[in-house]
Formats: structure tokens, C-alpha cells, sequence
């Protein structure tokens, strides 16, 4: 299962390759990474027929996890990935805009990354 | 010797009767010299009557001249006519001897008539003179008399108005020294509650910065918490790993956990920074300039502007450019002033394009905010610039814009002190805060901040 993590923080990249070493390492769950929304759309143009799942934050400068939503929603990619959206702020607000766009599931920072794979394998068990 | 006596005694009376009713001398004296004005008439009449054998009525006219002017003499009240017994006294004596002569020896007498004549004419014209002398001595000294007491009068009135200008002086001293303390009172309110103003546009900024720094500081946390639990579970798989005798792999594991731990020091430090940040623009004292790297200031103000109104606002976003030109060498500043100014300017301009999006939106326009900030050096001077694409600021507020107090903002929601502070702030450190804006196409803010501070 391709997962593609979109956020502005770098270290996010070092951090999902730990958590998910043993995942990385069986083969059962492969990760690219996007470091704003506009790079995240140029990954999924570039690779348009990778089953993709995606987790984006919604707080990045630049466009924003709910813009980047509402692209990959318009663009009717083939097959539709799945989208997980992140945000520091867990409010009701953006939780509704995020589903209301066609979001699949709304996390909370800080990321409980035991949470995080439960989900991951639930959908790539489906 | 016929007319003339009579005459004589009738003009001083008249002329004492006039004196009484100007009152030169006291009225009283009225009467008495009406009385005898009227004996002289009577003298007159009777000289005229009987001719040159009137002998006896000259004698009578005589006597009653001579018993005038002694009156005139002897009288203390009278002092200031006695120059009529100076000019009637030499007729008098040259009658007398006349008229002796004439009555007791009137044949020698008539020999030397004319010489007589001539005499007594010369005395009357004496009289007549001592009249005319006397008449302008008068008024000359009625001038000067007039004229002292006007300048008595004067002299009054003058210190009349310096007693009533006084009285003025002394009331207007004592108002002003009223409105002197009660604006030393109200001076010394306004410096309070401007400093109070200052320090809660200082906690408004902060206010303002909060929701950011939350953000800040949430992510290194999270990094932190992630890094060292991550590490943790690292320790056991290479626990396992010696125990299987795999030393290479353990190797391997050891590497990612130290450079996890680095990443951990990493995080802690960048949260440390928020932190410290915040205690600096918060302080009440004004901070040390120092060598600052302008780009490093702007770019963290930048992102604890934007994450403090995204935090407000969650719908809000913006294009952020930047534009730093590399190698900028750094600027003696004071780090927490100048970032005071920018994140004001940032904020600003984040409050620009968010209005505009807002009612371009309303509009079914589509609009995209894009905030630019950008560092340059040029000759001896760092220049600073803030852009935003909002709607720019009207040509008629903005001379007004760095004045204190000056708000756009609904009441309540701004201090109006955030750029006017700026401005202060920048002029203290020797630069100049400018402005640029063309209506519909957004506003430019630019400092300038010299390298050179010494001139």
C-alpha cells in the first residue's frame, strides 16, 4: 500500500520511517512524502495510477490540507484514493469542512501512531 | 480828574463781582461790591452833573477809591488781586496831589495844568498796563493750572487702572495657577494611561501571538514525544538484536537512535526559542540591540503571525512569499523592537488580504491572498518590506495611518498605537517606516534600517 504523507514539517519524514520500519522493511506498506500541498499534487500527476493513500496536514502555508482536499476530490484520480486529513486544531469546524469535502477520516495532533496503523491496516485490509 | 475816578471804582468793583459769581473769591463778597459798584454809579452820575466845580464829589470819588483798594489791601482773601492796589495806588497818590493842588492853590495850579494832566494820564496808563499784565500772568497761570490738574486727573486715573490692573493680575495668577495644576494633573493621567496603552498594545500583540506560539511549540513537542518514544522501542529491537547476535544490525539501530536523539535536542532547542521569544516581547524594559540576522527575526515572526490567525481563523490561508536576500549581514537592533514591528506589519497585512477575501467572496469572485516579505541590502541601509495584495489603503487615511490612536478596526478590536509604535520604534533605531499603496492593489511597508547607527 502506497501512502503518501503531505506536511510542512520535514522531520515528519524521519519520524514515519521509524514508526513504520517494520511495515517499510515487510514490504506491506510503502511512503512518499509532499512537503506542501502544491508538491502533493504534482506526486499524484506524476503518478496517477498508484493506489494511493493519503495523509495531509491542514494547517501548511501555501495551500492548504482542505485546498488540497477539494483538488484531489474535483480531479477524479483513478482509483479515488483515500484521504486522511491531520490538524493541530481539532475543532468541530474543521472536522465538518474536512468530511463535508470528502475526507475518509480526521486525526488529531499530536498523532497516536498506534491509532494511525490500527487505521491504516483496517483500510488496507478492505 | 472828572470821569476817570469814578470810572476807576466802578471797573474794580464790577471786577470783584464777576470774581464772586466765578467764585475765585467767596460769593459773600458778591453783595459788598454790588453795593459799591452801585455807590460808584451814583459818583459818576454826580461828576458828570456838576461839571469841573464838582470839587466835593472828587473828593468823595478819591476817598472811595482810596477806601477800595485798602480794602483790597488789608484783606488776606484777597491776595491774589492785589495787583490792583499795585496799579491803582499811583493814580490815587497822583489824584491826591491834584486835587490838593487844584482846591488850595488853584492859580498855580492852573499854570502847570498840563504837566498834572500828563502825570495822571501816565499813572492811568500804568494802571491799565498793570490791568494788561496782570490779565495774561493769569491766564497763563490758569493754563498751568489746568493743565496740573489735568495732569493730577491723569495721574489719578493712572493709578486708579494700576490698582484695578493689579487686582486683574492678581486674579489671572491665580487662575492660571489653577489651570497650571489641573493640567500638570491631566499631563501627568495622560503619561500613565499612555504607558498603560503602550503595555496593553504590547499584551495585544502577545495576545495575538499566543495562538502561534501554541502551534510553535506544539510541533517540537510532538516531534520531541514521538522521537523519544520511537527511541525507546529502537532500545529493545537492538536489545533483541545483540541477543540474536547480530551486532551489524544492532549497529545500524544505534546510529537511528542517535540521530533521533538529535532531532529530540533539536525540537526541545526550537521550543526553548519560542519560548524565550515570547518572554522577550512581552518584557516591560526596552531590550539591548545586538547583531541581529534579519532574516531568521522575520521569517519567525512571519510564521507566528500567520499560525496566530490561523488559529483564530481556520478558514483563513495565504500565499506566504519570501524573499530574503542571502548572506544579509546582520544589524545592530533590538531583537524583540523590530520584531514587534514586523509581526505588526505581517498581522496587518494578513488582516488586509482576509478582508479583501472576504468580500470578494461575497461577490462570487474568487481571490487569492499573498503576503510577501522580503530583506535587502542596499548601500549602508537594510530595507524590510511588507506586501500584501488586499484592497491597499484610501489616499485619504493615509497620512493618518502612523498617528496614534488611528484605527480602522471597529472599536474594541484594535488600539490604534500598533503602527504608530512601529514608527517610534524603527526611528529609534535611526531608520524610517514608509508606506506604498495603490488603491485596489495592495499595500508595500518598508524600513529602512541603517547599518551605520553611530550618526
Amino acid at each position: 500500500m502506497k501512502i503518501l504523507v503531505v506536511d510542512d514539517e520535514h522531520d515528519i519524514q524521519l519520524l514515519f520511517e521509524q514508526r513504520f520500519r517494520k511495515e517499510i522493511r515487510s514490504g506491506i506498506m510503502s511512503f512518499a512524502f509532499a512537503f506542501s500541498g502544491e508538491d502533493a499534487l504534482r506526486y499524484l500527476d506524476a503518478h496517477p495510477q498508484e493506489a494511493v493513500l493519503i495523509l495531509s496536514d491542514i494547517n501548511m502555508p501555501g495551500m492548504s490540507g482542505l485546498e488540497l482536499l477539494g483538488e484531489i476530490k474535483e480531479h477524479h484520480y483513478l482509483p479515488p484514493p483515500i484521504v486522511l486529513m491531520i490538524t493541530a486544531y481539532g475543532d468541530e469546524e474543521n472536522y465538518n469542512k474536512a468530511m463535508g469535502l470528502g475526507a475518509d477520516d480526521f486525526l488529531t495532533k499530536p498523532l497516536d501512531f498506534g491509532l494511525l496503523k490500527e487505521k491504516l491496516k483496517t483500510i488496507g485490509h478492505v | 480828574m472828572h470821569l476817570d475816578a469814578p470810572l476807576l471804582a466802578m471797573f474794580v468793583c464790577r471786577y470783584m463781582v464777576r470774581l464772586a459769581k466765578n467764585k475765585q473769591i467767596d460769593a459773600s463778597w458778591e453783595n459788598f461790591f454790588q453795593v459799591r459798584f452801585y455807590v460808584s454809579l451814583g459818583l459818576l452820575a454826580a461828576a458828570a452833573v456838576f461839571g469841573n466845580f464838582s470839587w466835593i464829589a472828587s473828593w468823595a470819588t478819591l476817598a472811595f477809591n482810596a477806601y477800595l483798594v485798602w480794602q483790597l489791601y488789608q484783606t488776606p482773601a484777597f491776595k491774589p488781586q492785589r495787583w490792583l492796589v499795585w496799579a491803582a495806588t499811583p493814580y490815587l497818590v497822583v489824584s491826591f496831589i491834584v486835587l490838593f493842588f487844584s482846591t488850595f492853590f488853584s492859580k498855580w495850579y492852573n499854570q502847570w495844568d498840563d504837566y498834572f494832566g500828563t502825570v495822571q494820564l501816565c499813572a492811568l496808563a500804568w494802571a491799565f498796563f498793570m490791568w494788561l499784565y496782570s490779565r495774561n500772568q493769569r491766564k497763563t497761570q490758569e493754563l498751568e493750572q489746568k493743565k496740573l490738574l489735568e495732569k493730577e486727573e491723569a495721574f489719578r486715573m493712572s493709578e486708579k487702572m494700576k490698582e484695578e490692573l493689579e487686582v486683574q493680575v492678581a486674579q489671572r495668577t491665580e487662575d492660571l495657577e489653577r489651570r497650571k495644576a489641573e493640567l500638570e494633573h491631566a499631563l501627568a493621567e495622560l503619561k500613565a494611561t499612555q504607558a498603560q496603552l503602550i503595555q496593553s498594545e504590547k499584551m495585544a500583540s502577545l495576545g495575538e501571538l499566543t495562538a502561534g506560539i501554541a502551534h510553535e511549540i506544539q510541533n517540537p513537542l510532538n516531534f520531541v514525544t514521538n522521537f523519544s518514544d520511537v527511541s525507546a522501542e529502537l532500545v529493545d529491537e537492538m536489545i533483541g538484536e545483540l541477543d540474536s547476535h547480530h551486532p551489524e544490525e544492532a549497529r545500524l539501530i544505534a546510529a537511528d537512535i542517535k540521530s533521533n536523539l538529535d532531532k529530540i535536542l533539536h525540537h526541545g532547542k526550537r521550543a526553548d526559542g519560542i519560548v524565550k521569544g515570547m518572554l522577550q516581547h512581552s518584557r516591560n524594559s526596552s531590550g539591548q540591540a545586538e547583531p541581529t540576522d534579519i532574516n531568521q527575526l522575520a521569517d519567525e515572526y512571519l510564521r507566528l503571525a500567520y499560525h496566530g490567525l490561523r488559529a483564530k481563523d481556520k478558514t483563513f490561508n495565504a500565499t506566504m512569499q519570501t524573499s530574503f536576500e542571502a548572506d544579509l549581514p546582520p544589524v545592530k537592533v533590538v531583537p524583540q523592537d523590530i520584531g514587534r514591528v514586523v509581526l505588526n506589519l505581517i498581522t496587518n497585512a494578513f488582516h488586509a488580504v482576509t478582508e479583501k477575501k472576504k468580500t470578494e467572496q461575497e461577490n462570487g469572485r474568487t481571490f487569492d491572498p499573498a503576503i510577501s516579505v522580503a530583506t535587502r541590502k542596499e548601500q549602508d541601509n537594510l530595507f524590510i518590506t511588507v506586501s500584501d495584495n488586499g484592497d491597499g489603503i484610501p489616499p485619504a487615511v493615509i497620512d493618518k495611518i502612523f498617528q496614534p490612536f488611528f484605527t480602522t478596526k471597529p472599536t474594541g478590536q484594535g488600539t490604534g498605537l500598533g503602527l504608530s509604535l512601529s514608527y517610534d520604534i524603527v526611528k529609534a533605531h535611526g531608520g524610517d517606516l514608509k508606506v506604498e499603496s495603490t488603491p485596489g492593489n495592495g499595500a508595500r511597508f518598508i524600513i529602512r534600517l541603517p547599518y551605520n547607527t553611530a550618526k
